[in-house]
Order: C-alpha cells, then sequence, then structure tokens
C-alpha cells in the first residue's frame, strides 16, 4: 500500500510541476476551440442499471443547465457502461483515454469499478471526479491530486445511520450488506457510531437477488433493527422480499437502499423505511427546486442522491474551467481552482477537505409518498453538522 | 432445525426451475447428439416475455401464460433458422455456432427492452394478501408463490415422465435417442420427431423462466449462468435421461443454497469470522462444482447413464 | 529439398503473412498505444488459443477450462507484485511452472474422462480456479488487483515500451506456434492423433494414450501461464473475470473459428474475434447484432475456419466461373 501511493504521489508532482511549467504551450490555443471531452463511467446493464442511469442523467442534466458548455468551453460527453466488470471497465476506460483521449473522467456508481479504473485515470495525469463511489483506501492514503469528489466518502452516510440507529436506542441490530468494498465500508461506517450489540454481519455476493436465506435468519434473529445497504435491484428486491415475510415492525434502517432510484420499483413496500443522506428531494433552496423540477421535466421520474452528485459535479467542472479561463491542459492550474470547490451545489454551502472529498452535513430520511402519487425520500432531521470524513488525515498528497 | 427445512424449500425450489430448464438441454442433447448453448437464451426469453406481456395485461399469470407460446414459436425459428443445419456437425461447430446464437439474442434483447432488469408485477393472489405465505417458522413467512413453483416443479417432471415413458411419440423419441438410423428406416419422419423435441424443449425452458421472473432478475445475461448449471445438472444426471437430470437438479439446487446458508457458519468454527465469510462464500459456490467433478470420477457415466453418452 | 519446404510455407501461408502483419503494424499506422495495446492483447490471447488448439485439434482433448491456466499465470505476477517482486527471471518461470503444475494436477484427474464429461470436468476445474482466486481478499477479490508496475528483466524496466511489448508478444507468439506445430508433426505428435482417432487401435498397437495425453495437457498449462503473465502485464490489471468459464470459451471459440486443422488457425481466430469484436463495438451500439449472426454463418459456410477460407473460396469461384478460367488458360 506504501509503495503504490508513494509511486503514484511522486509521479503526480513530477508530472504536476512539469507540465505547470509549460502553462502556454501553442497547442492550447488550438484546443480552446475544441469540445472539452468527458468520459462519463456508469453502470448502465445488470442490477445496478438504475443508479447509474440517475447518475448519467443527473449529470446530463447539469451539462444542459450549463447551456451545454463547461466553463464556456463546448462539451462533448462519452457515456461508458463498465457493466459492474471490473475488467470490463478499465478496458473501456483505457480506450476513452488513449484512442479518444479524454479530458476528464467523471461518473463510477460503484466502489470497486472506481477503484479499477482510478490508476489508469489518475497515471494519465486526467482528472477524475467521482459522483458517488468514496471507498476508504482513495480518500486516505490512497488519495490522488487527479481524483476529486463531489459525493461524500463511502462510510459517512453509513455512520450517519449508526448515529441514527444510537440515537434512536436501538440495542441489538442486524447487518447484511454485500459482499465488496463498499459493503464492508458500510459495516465500517455504521460501527463507528453505534456503540449496541451488532447480533450477526451478513455478507451476499454483489450479484445476489434472491434473499430468502438472509430473510429466514433475519426473522430467527428477532433484532431491534436491521441496518443494510443494498444499491440497485438487489434494494428491490430485499425491500419487497422483507415486506412480504411480514418482518416490516423491524425499523428497517439503510443506505441507498431506499432512494427514488429503487422507488419507482418499491413502491408502498418501501414506505417509512429510512436512509441517510446528503440531500433529498424536498431540500428547499431555489438551487435545488430548480434542479427537482427541470430534472423530472426532463427524465419523468424524481432525481435521487445519485443524480444530484452528478449535477453538482457538472457544476464543480464548470466552475474550475472558468476559473482557468478554459484551459483544461494546464493540469497544475487546474488541480487548485477545483480545489477551491466554489461551485453552487444543491446541498447549499459546501467546501472539500484536503483529500478532495467534500465537508458537508447529512441527514435521516424516510420514505413518503408525494401528493402526486410519487414516492421520494424526505429529510427527518439533521444527524451530522460539517462532518469531515476520518481518513483525511492519512491523505498525503503532493 | 426449521432454518434447514426454510434453505431445504429454496434449495428445491432453485432445482426444479433448474430441472425445466435442463430437461430440454438433455433431450435435444440425447435425442439429437446437439450440444445446444442457446437453450439459457429460451429461459430469458420466457422472463421477458412474460414479464412484458404481464406489465402489459396487468396480470402475471396471463403474462406467464402467454410466454409458453412465444417460447414455443421462437424455439422453432432458431431451430429452423440455425439449428436444423447442424444436426449432422460435429460439436465444436455446434458449440460456435449457437454461441453466436446467443450473442444474437442477448443483444436484441438489450436492444428491444434496454440493459436494466425488467420490473416485474408481483404474482397476484399469491404475494401478500391472505394468500400470500404460509407461516413455517415462527415470524417468518414463507411465500406461497415458491411452493407453488415447487408444485410445478413435480408434477410436470411426472408429465414428462408419462410422455417418454407411455405414449408412442415418447417411445419415438426414445428409440431416436439409441438408433437413430433405425427409426428412420422404420418410415418415421426423424426430422419431424426432432423439430418437435426441439421446440417442446424450448417451451420448457420458456416456462421456466416465466416462473423465475419475480424471483430472478429479468435482464440480459440471465440465461447463461443457469445454461451452466443445466450442463451440470445432465452431466451428473447422465446425458438424456429424465429421470437423471431431476434428481441432479434437486441435488445442484439443494446443494446451492443449504451451502451457501451453512458453509460460512460452519467454517466460523474453524476461521475467524471475516475470513470464513469470504472463505465460506468461495467454497459454497465451488461445492456444486466440486461434487461434480468427484461423480465423474467415480461415475464418468454420470448417476443415471441412459440415451446416448456422447 | 525445396519441395516439402515449398509445401509448408504454402500450407502455412495465411498464418505466415498473418505474423509478418503483425511484425509490420507499429510501422504502418498502428503504432500509437491504444492499437498496440489492442494487438499486444490479441496475440497473447493468440498464444493461449494455440496451446489450446493443440489440445483440441491435436490430442482431441476439449478443454472448457483453459482460461484457468492463463488467471493462474496472471495471478503469479499478482501474488509476486503484491509481495514487491517484479523481477521477471522469477516472475514468469513460477507463472509457468504454476499454471503447468494446475494442469498436472487437474490433467491427471480430468484425463481418466472423455468427450463430454471431459469437457464437463474441465469446466469444474476451471470453476474452482475461479472461485479460488475471487476469495483472495488480499488480492482484491472480486475487485481485481492493479499492479504497480510491469515486471522488470534484470532490473530494467523494458517492458514499458510498448514497442518492445509487441514483439515480445510477436516473437514468443511465433516460438509457441513453431514450437507446437514440430511437436505434432513429431512421433509425439502422431501418437495423440492416433489416440485422438482411434483409441482401440492404439492401445491394441501397445500405446496408453494417457501419459502423452497428460504431458499435452501440461504443455498447454504451461503455456496458458505464459499468456496470463504476459496478459497481467499489457493490462496492468487482474480480476477473477480473467478466469471465468465465458473466457475459456472465447478461447474455445478463438480455436473453432480459426480452424481446428492447423495450429495456425487459433492465431487467426484471436486475432479476428479480437480485432472485430473491437472495431464493431466502436462502431454500432449494438455490434453483438452483427456479431453473432457473423459467427453463426462461418460455422455454416466456413467448416474448415478462417485457414480453410482461401482454398474454399478458391474452390467456389472454379466452380462459378469455369469459362472464363478456360479463356485465361
Amino acid at each position: 500500500m506504501n509503495r503504490r501511493s508513494f509511486l503514484t504521489t511522486t509521479a503526480a508532482t513530477a508530472t504536476l510541476a512539469a507540465t505547470g511549467g509549460f502553462a502556454f504551450a501553442p497547442s492550447i490555443a488550438r484546443a480552446q476551440n475544441q469540445a472539452v471531452k468527458v468520459a462519463f463511467v456508469g453502470t448502465l446493464s445488470g442490477p445496478g442499471a438504475a443508479l447509474g442511469t440517475h447518475l448519467r442523467d443527473g449529470w446530463l442534466a447539469g451539462v444542459t443547465r450549463l447551456n451545454n458548455q463547461l466553463g464556456g468551453r463546448a462539451v462533448e460527453t462519452l457515456v461508458i457502461d463498465d457493466e459492474l466488470k471490473p475488467d470490463v471497465a478499465v478496458s473501456k476506460v483505457r480506450a476513452a483515454l488513449e484512442r479518444d483521449k479524454v479530458d476528464f473522467v467523471v461518473g463510477v456508481v460503484f466502489s470497486n469499478m472506481l477503484q479499477a479504473i482510478v490508476r489508469p485515470v489518475t497515471e494519465s495525469n486526467t482528472f477524475l471526479i467521482t459522483a458517488n463511489a468514496g471507498p476508504s483506501t482513495l480518500a486516505g492514503k490512497g488519495c490522488s491530486p487527479f481524483l476529486f469528489s463531489s459525493a461524500y466518502q463511502n462510510d459517512q452516510p453509513h455512520a450517519t445511520m449508526g448515529q441514527a440507529a444510537q440515537d434512536l436506542g436501538y440495542k441489538r441490530v442486524f447487518i447484511l450488506v454485500p459482499n465488496y468494498q463498499a459493503g464492508k465500508d458500510a459495516v465500517a461506517g455504521f460501527r463507528s457510531r453505534y456503540k449496541g450489540e451488532v447480533v450477526d454481519e451478513i455478507y451476499v455476493p454483489l450479484s445476489q437477488l434472491d434473499f430468502s436465506t438472509e430473510v429466514t435468519k433475519i426473522a430467527a434473529a428477532k433484532p431491534d433493527a436491521i441496518f443494510t445497504f443494498m444499491p440497485g435491484a438487489l434494494g428491490v428486491n430485499l425491500v419487497r422480499q422483507y415486506r412480504q415475510a411480514g418482518l416490516a415492525n423491524i425499523p428497517f434502517l439503510s443506505t441507498f437502499t431506499v432512494d427514488e432510484s429503487t422507488l419507482p420499483a418499491q413502491g408502498e413496500a418501501a414506505l417509512d423505511f429510512y436512509t441517510a443522506a446528503t440531500w433529498a428531494p424536498n431540500f428547499d433552496n431555489p438551487h435545488s427546486r430548480r434542479f427537482v423540477q427541470e430534472f423530472e421535466a426532463a427524465y419523468g421520474y424524481v432525481p435521487s442522491n445519485f443524480a444530484a452528485h452528478a449535477y453538482d459535479a457538472a457544476h464543480m467542472l464548470d466552475a474550475a474551467i472558468r476559473r482557468t479561463k478554459g484551459d483544461v491542459a494546464d493540469k497544475a492550474a487546474l488541480r487548485t481552482a477545483l480545489e477551491a470547490g466554489d461551485f453552487p451545489s444543491v446541498r447549499g454551502a459546501l467546501r472539500l477537505g484536503p483529500n478532495h472529498f467534500p465537508i458537508q452535513d447529512f441527514w435521516l430520511c424516510k420514505v413518503a409518498k408525494r401528493a402526486d402519487g410519487k414516492f421520494q425520500t424526505e429529510t427527518v432531521r439533521k444527524v451530522l453538522t460539517a462532518d469531515a470524513d476520518s481518513y483525511a488525515a492519512s491523505c498525503k498528497m503532493g | 432445525m426449521s432454518m434447514l427445512l426454510v434453505q431445504a424449500l429454496n434449495g428445491l425450489q432453485f432445482g426444479v426451475l433448474l430441472f425445466l430448464v435442463a430437461a430440454g438441454l438433455s433431450l435435444v442433447f440425447g435425442v439429437m447428439d446437439l450440444i445446444n448453448l442457446a437453450h439459457g437464451v429460451q429461459y430469458m426469453l420466457g422472463a421477458y416475455v412474460a414479464a412484458t406481456l404481464g406489465v402489459w395485461t396487468g396480470s402475471f399469470w396471463l403474462g406467464a401464460l402467454l410466454a409458453l407460446p412465444v417460447a414455443l414459436l421462437v424455439g422453432l425459428a432458431l431451430e429452423w433458422l440455425v439449428f436444423r443445419h447442424l444436426y449432422r456437425r460435429d460439436h465444436l461447430s455446434q458449440v460456435l455456432a449457437t454461441f453466436g446464437v446467443i450473442l444474437t439474442v442477448e443483444e436484441a434483447t438489450r436492444a428491444l427492452w434496454g440493459s436494466a432488469p425488467q420490473t416485474v408485477l408481483e404474482p397476484s393472489g399469491l404475494s401478500g394478501g391472505p394468500l400470500g405465505g404460509v407461516e413455517i417458522v415462527a415470524g417468518l413467512i414463507y411465500p406461497t408463490y415458491r411452493l407453488v413453483i415447487i408444485g410445478v416443479g413435480i408434477v410436470v417432471p411426472l408429465l414428462l415422465w408419462f410422455l417418454v415413458e407411455r405414449t408412442r411419440a415418447g417411445m419415438l423419441v426414445r428409440a431416436g435417442a439409441t438408433h437413430p438410423a433405425m427409426v428412420s428406416a422404420l418410415g418415421v419422419d426423424i426430422r419431424r420427431l426432432f423439430t418437435i423435441v426441439f421446440a417442446f424443449g424450448a417451451m420448457l425452458a420458456g416456462f421456466a423462466g416465466a416462473l423465475a421472473s419475480p424471483i430472478f432478475p429479468v435482464a440480459p445475461g440471465m440465461g447463461d449462468t443457469v445454461l451452466i448449471l443445466c450442463f451440470v445438472v445432465i452431466v451428473i444426471g447422465g446425458v438424456g435421461s429424465i429421470r437423471g437430470a431431476f434428481i441432479a437438479a434437486l441435488l445442484v439446487g439443494l446443494l446451492d443454497s443449504v451451502g451457501r446458508a451453512m458453509l460460512p457458519d460452519l467454517l466460523r468454527l474453524l476461521l475467524d469470522p471475516s475470513s470464513a465469510r469470504q472463505t465460506g462464500a468461495a467454497l459454497a459456490s465451488m461445492l456444486v462444482y466440486i461434487v461434480m467433478a468427484a461423480i465423474l470420477f467415480f461415475r464418468p457415466a454420470g448417476l443415471f447413464p441412459g440415451g446416448r453418452s456422447a | 529439398m525445396t519441395a516439402p519446404l515449398r509445401k509448408t510455407l504454402r500450407k502455412h501461408a495465411l498464418a505466415l503473412v498473418t505474423l509478418l502483419a503483425l511484425a509490420a503494424a507499429p510501422f504502418l499506422g498502428f503504432g500509437d498505444g491504444f492499437a498496440l495495446g489492442l494487438l499486444a492483447r490479441a496475440m497473447i490471447l493468440g498464444m493461449a488459443a494455440v496451446s489450446l488448439s493443440l489440445l483440441v485439434g491435436g490430442a482431441g482433448l476439449v478443454s472448457l477450462g483453459h482460461a484457468a491456466t492463463m488467471g493462474i499465470g496472471a495471478y503469479t505476477v499478482v501474488a509476486f507484485d503484491a509481495a514487491g517482486i517484479s523481477e521477471g527471471l522469477i516472475v514468469f518461470p513460477a507463472a509457468i511452472t504454476a499454471a503447468a503444475a494446475y494442469a498436472l494436477l487437474t490433467g491427471a484427474v480430468s484425463l481418466r474422462t472423455s468427450g463430454v464429461h471431459f469437457i464437463m470436468i474441465t469446466l469444474a476445474f476451471g470453476q474452482m480456479a475461479f472461485f479460488t482466486t475471487s476469495s483472495f481478499s488480499s488480492l482484491g477479490g472480486d475487485d481485481g488487483y492493479t499492479l504497480y508496475a510491469r515486471t522488470e528483466w534484470l532490473g530494467t524496466r523494458i517492458l514499458d515500451s510498448r514497442l518492445t511489448f509487441h514483439f515480445l508478444c510477436l516473437s514468443l507468439l511465433a516460438l509457441v506456434w513453431v514450437g507446437g506445430s514440430l511437436l505434432l508433426g513429431s512421433r509425439f505428435g502422431r501418437v495423440l492423433r492416433a489416440a485422438r482417432e482411434n483409441p482401440q487401435r492404439a492401445l491394441a498397437v501397445g500405446f496408453q494414450p494417457y501419459p502423452y495425453r497428460l504431458v499435452a495437457y501440461v504443455m498447454a498449462g504451461a503455456v496458458g501461464g505464459l499468456a496470463g503473465a504476459l496478459l497481467a502485464n499489457a493490462t496492468e490489471f487482474v480480476s477473477p473475470a480473467l478466469l471465468s468459464w465465458t473466457r475459456s470459451g472465447e478461447l474455445l471459440f478463438m480455436v473453432i473459428l480459426g480452424g481446428v486443422g492447423q495450429l495456425g488457425g487459433a492465431i487467426l481466430g484471436a486475432l479476428a474475434i479480437v480485432l472485430l469484436e473491437e472495431s464493431l463495438s466502436h462502431l454500432l451500439v449494438y455490434w453483438r447484432l452483427v456479431f453473432g449472426p457473423l459467427l453463426v454463418l462461418s460455422v455454416l459456410f466456413l467448416p474448415d475456419g478462417l485457414v480453410g477460407a482461401p482454398l474454399r473460396l478458391r474452390a467456389a469461384f472454379r466452380f462459378a466461373s469455369p469459362k472464363r478460367r478456360n479463356a485465361d488458360a
């Protein structure tokens, strides 16, 4: 681990120093007229497809709001489906970098996809903006000058839920997560603030959609509440089977399991289930209200956190490129501009920490039915204020 | 103990679904000596058609019922277009051509329906409501629909057995499997027999897909995992043997679900919890293959050698 | 002296032309990083496919677990990388040995079966290897592993140059192909073929095919391991997907598409599949709607695979226009 971060950091600083010296190479003037090329990477097939769709539409909504320009330059988005297969993600992203010569890579729903592509992208000195995934390794030791997040660090929403479970006074909690990095991060995050007993921790394959085995185990364990993190179709099936098995009287604490990407399929089955988030569609600020309204008009569904973070990613890049006056070749200047983090967010005030991850508030939310019959999450109360992730301290970038 | 009962039920339910797909595969393999990788595609199409028609007609049951003739027609069309030309070819050519069919049909599915999983209506009457489930363990309701699948999975094999063992058509199929030239010489139109067997197998797989659609994700590629397990089933059971396929399917289904539930817990006695989980999950997925390798090693022709041993 | 040479040249013309084209490719506009990466992948898969073709075409052993040997080669590189060792003189022999050892163990069991049962038992072992790698949490588990650096040779990082890597892969591919062809032509190869075509007779003549098959299986495994170690270097990323049964299937399709009769066919098949996939997926969204039917058509109309295509085309041309040929003469 040490050697890896050392290599990346030194390589990155060296190139930053080098490119910084040639800030006005003659090729830039010509490049100014070309469109900024962005590779959007998301999971658009398989059980996580709904999340990738939200993320992509959020990005596109952001770009549309900005008149198809980023910092005054035309933008061209190349949509890449990582198919939730790390090898596919790596080869497609390499093709985008080497053949299509993209200037930025944005998106990424799942942490394992981000971990697969992060080094090919950052080692080619291309900025990578994650609009969702935020694994602990990349926020801490493995942080990179070329990696920014418009979302959160994985542990934070789970820690929010841990704090909420603690506040609600649950003594025995049953944990159920998928078996991959983000699942493990979820458990670590929840446990960082929840001090009661964990009856059992179950890890299921990320491709699993039949939860009959696990539901049986929950019924047998009779916990005070369950905590789960089941993104996409996993969440749809779990929630349905949980309610069907008659377990809905056991409080359902979750992260990324009941949100606007899964609610259309879950419907009534998810009603009153809890989730933790940085944002909800009922946020009361003008920027957020306009986003929800325009998004629903364009795509016909209620935007989720995924869409909101991707929408913010577009504004983040827009603000940075505006600062460098349209120059995307000067990596050092672009880095400074991105680090400023002064973009309008649907979440209101926001700043970036030293590891390029946002410092922000976290909310407990609950599923509700709107007057028009659609389902959305609504804020219950603020749990954490201006929360910074715990890994920032171990991030040492040049 | 009651936990084990529920796991066994889940295993049975997965097993009978595997049987429905494997039965067609085994018949086609046994009778026509055709390795049809594209059989999983029929399963996928069954699920897609059931899901779409279910949403369209507003009833899951109607959708599942309509999926049968559609699967039959697609099976006939594919037989006429591609498979008919492969009966006389070697296994390797069949493998490559039927793989081409998988790619084509899956891509067409992606183009028509998109890559995301389909929403499937709940089987009305049997999920939620008074008939929604049976309380088999205190505090846990087992969905009636899953019991229905198990029931169907017991009735269909009996019907199949009757068809193959007790009817004239079945006799021809059995004879065609062992002595195709002889049957042909007796004036039986072996081509038509092949077509009928093929279409019937396709319909069974489509039916399995329709039944599975509320439980498993309906998405492109859903047939591939089932397909490979079905090959495991027919090899364990003995190529061309319906009885063997049924027993092997139940064995694979049970091994898979019970292993998935029990192994991590068992390993916890030996290892620390986190590595027990990791190793347990890997071992559980491997279990089916370990058993297959062992069976092939000791009984190379499978449990119930029948038909052609190819 | 020259007649047999000419005959050999003609027989292998297509494969030879392909290898020459690969040697010239970097200087004909395919020299950028992306194209070289693609060609490297095709050549490495070609190497694995040639070794599989040795089994399928030579010995009649259809393995559906060959990707496991590639995966074991790649994971050996990964394991050394995680331990901080990247010296090629250690890593490559280790990768080859590990894959050969796996082939020896599984081959000893699998070769007791034949036909479809051999296919399935190799699949079973392949799946076991697949799930084993996905449980290595220290090497990334399901998520895969990004190499710190490409393999070094005597401390120099020559593999970092894509051009060097290109020619390394090309020469190894040629070596594997020539070596495999010589092997098939030798007495050893004749025993393998005799056992495939008529096992009873081979036994009657006094040949026990089992040890011959096992040696062939281990050799193919060793080449698979070499290909895996190269592939890990080419992509600098290794995940269990490399060992999945679909990958084994893909190698098999390369062999069949190219033509089972000749080892060179596997090279053609690998190139055709990798390049077609790449170019079609770049041009079309639903590219498999073209690729799938192409595979079906190739089976229906090119029963000898791509290596047999020129002969078949010539025959078809002669058949279609006999008059013009006469006029020409």
